[in-house]
């Protein structure tokens, strides 16, 4: 047991004597950002002052709807374009590089609203994932005998991880086919066959059944064990205690908290300005609608707007334009 | 009513040399929309540009016929460059309302009176294709007699020539959906931030799959331009792309064959059905108030349009595809 969890003792005495301050600088930073500004029109989703990521953390970025949690996602992994800002990853300046290129430099992300691709058998999928295929250039995928060999090494190392999450059973199917909760291993599992350094997460909580919740937790876990660093969105208070080393929180754009789960949670800033009104129980309620009111509000750029009063969600109009079209641009 | 000629023009209709032109348009289209996903409506242009690549060269500049091919492939890609560079960061919808717009420009280019020294105008331009039957091995020979069927000599030689252009796209085709880039064009069908996220360049493989697809276009538009020994603006309008849409749904999207078959059925459907109501009416089967001959050749589309709408609701996967694929997208 002591060996599965070396990663995670690493990582807690790492960040245990670091003060609880917005921007706090970390010992080994993977990721750092700095003033990373987003507007929509008059709106300012994204004000990030400075923010450092700890390398072989689980660090949690939490926050009211709104707070641009997603927004700022979007901004670090290429999917869309900041105002202002710059930010390094291991050392790299990242801004304005295309996402496929962030990808490539070993920072993968999954999405809110998963994107299995449907029409393609699940270890399709994952076989898509593998980075430096000679199979994927023009004129040698008219030659079979230039990638079958490494299309053979693709498939083996798909398989493992299809047996690691329990997918192997269904390698054959279309991803189309699979539950709400599988997709969501399956979109986890593809982003492992690109070999990242950092894994972001956008709720990969969100819509998922109790039981596999659990499952889910575990294999997020375990990339901390195998050397990744994980950043993640997520809005369930309990998960976000039980697993992540380091808790940010976002509020209205900005960095507000920062922490160990522990402290976070007694933080008076915090309570007021996430948990406040349903600290007592009633936040796993409210998270649960939350997701949807939050899709709707990240994504479209109306963020601000009831962003800590949750109970008035309801008279939030609708955002003009949905938020999957807004993104689907690539930024200029 | 004469039922042999009837049979034998329907017949000769599922080889025959239109049925080639619009299978490669297809094959070229089923590149862009069956496994790409996206949306060119401009299939026309590439067919145009490849056949006035050997016109121009060939009729009015004197050129050889092979001087001719090579500029109507080179244009077929500049055509796809020009149309992806602004376009393929953009939605899917942006590339179609661009496609439809530039085949359009493409196609009154052509007809421009100022131009008539190079393009025709609207005449078009002829005898450009002696280079070509000069080549035709069957030359001299009687060609072929089936009984019902017959091809001349002339006949014989594109239908030769044609096929095989048509199976060597089909193979390039198979080798590369099969391959893992092919894999990387239907992902993006499905959803282009996903493979994105997973480090492949969207873009390059867009424009690659609409350079492949156009190329195969113009190779559509060297059969029909050499079979007719003529080319004409207006046959290249976006009635071309419609029917070559219809033939890549007929057959099945995203299928190596589907374009293939999809263009025999839907040319042997259309000589039927017009050969028989033109026989009926000429022989005065249905009275003057029902339906003259002229009018003949429209009904003819109405019953074309009315089969095609029965198969998208009972078999809206085409003929090669796979049902369980199609109702994915009801989820």
């Amino acid at each position: 047991m002591d060996a599965d969890r070396a990663a995670r003792s690493r990582a807690v005495e790492a960040l245990a004597g670091l003060p609880c301050e917005p921007g706090v600088p970390k010992p080994d930073p993977i990721l750092i950002a700095d003033n990373v500004v987003r507007r929509f029109g008059g709106l300012t989703a994204v004000d990030v002052k400075h923010v450092e990521v700890q390398r072989g953390s689980i660090t949690a970025l939490i926050g009211p709807n709104g707070a641009g949690k997603t927004t700022f996602f979007n901004l670090l992994t290429g999917f869309d374009a900041p105002d202002e800002g710059s930010w390094t990853f291991n050392g790299r300046s990242l801004s304005g590089v295309a996402a496929h290129k962030v990808a490539r430099a070993g920072m993968v992300r999954t999405f809110q609203l998963t994107k299995a691709l449907s029409k393609l058998k699940v270890i399709d999928n994952m076989r898509l994932g593998a980075t430096g295929q000679r199979g994927e250039t023009f004129w040698r995928a008219l030659l079979p005998g230039t990638w079958k060999q490494q299309e053979a090494e693709v498939t083996a190392r798909a398989e493992d991880l299809l047996t690691r999450f329990k997918l192997i059973a269904k390698k054959d199917d279309f991803a189309g086919s699979l539950s709400g909760g599988q997709r969501k291993l399956l979109e986890m599992a593809r982003a492992l066959m690109v070999q990242p350094e950092m894994v972001m997460l956008d709720e990969p909580m969100a819509g998922v059944n109790p039981a596999l919740t659990q499952s889910l937790l575990g294999h997020v876990k375990q990339l901390r064990e195998d050397g990744m660093t994980v950043l993640f969105v997520e809005h369930d208070m309990d998960m976000v205690h039980d697993i992540s080393d380091w808790i940010i929180v976002m509020g209205q754009g900005g960095v507000i908290a920062e922490g160990t789960p522990d402290k976070v949670m007694a933080d008076p800033r915090v309570i007021d300005a996430y948990l406040g009104a349903h600290h007592d129980g009633a936040v796993k309620t409210v998270g649960g609608e939350e997701v949807d009111a939050g899709d709707l509000e990240e994504s479209g750029g109306v963020t601000l707007i009831g962003a800590v009063d949750e109970l008035s969600q309801d008279d939030v109009p609708s955002p003009p334009v949905s938020g999957d079209d807004d993104f689907r641009k690539e930024p200029a | 009513m004469n039922w042999s000629s009837i049979f034998s023009v329907s017949l000769e209709a599922i080889i025959g040399s239109t049925t080639i032109a619009y299978a490669l348009a297809a094959i070229g289209l089923n590149v862009h929309f069956g496994y790409t996903g996206l949306l060119n409506f401009g299939q026309s242009a590439f067919l145009g540009v490849g056949a006035y690549g050997i016109a121009i060269t060939v009729a009015t500049f004197s050129q050889s016929l092979w001087l001719g091919v090579a500029i109507g492939l080179a244009a077929a890609v500049i055509l796809a460059l020009l149309l992806g560079i602004p376009t393929l960061r953009l939605r899917a919808d942006y590339l179609a309302i661009v496609t439809i717009a530039a085949a359009e420009i493409i196609r009154l280019f052509y007809r421009a009176t100022d131009l008539r020294k190079w393009t025709g105008a609207s005449d078009g331009l002829q005898s450009f294709s002696q280079d070509f039957y000069d080549l035709n091995p069957f030359a001299g020979s009687k060609g072929i007699d089936l009984g019902l069927i017959t091809f001349t000599d002339r006949e014989l030689w594109i239908l030769v020539v044609g096929w095989t252009l048509v199976l060597l796209s089909c193979l390039v085709v198979y080798l590369l959906m099969s391959s893992p880039w092919g894999r990387v064009l239907k992902a993006i069908r499905e959803d282009e931030d996903a493979v994105r996220s997973l480090g492949k360049n969207v873009f390059s493989y867009k424009m690659q799959s609409l350079v492949l697809g156009g190329v195969i276009g113009a190779l559509g538009g060297f059969v029909f331009a050499l079979d007719r020994a003529a080319v004409q603006p207006d046959t290249y309008g976006t009635e071309f792309t419609f029917f070559a849409y219809t033939i890549v749904i007929l057959g099945g999207a995203a299928r190596v064959f589907g374009p293939v078959v999809g263009s025999m059925i839907f040319w042997v459907l259309l000589v039927f059905i017009d050969s028989t109501l033109s026989e009926a009416s000429n022989n005065k089967v249905f009275p003057e108030w029902f339906m003259t001959t002229s009018q003949a050749g429209s009904v003819r589309y109405i019953l074309v349009g009315l089969g095609l709408i029965l198969l998208l609701i009972y078999r809206p996967q085409g003929i090669f595809g796979d049902k369980r694929e199609v109702m994915l997208d009801g989820r």
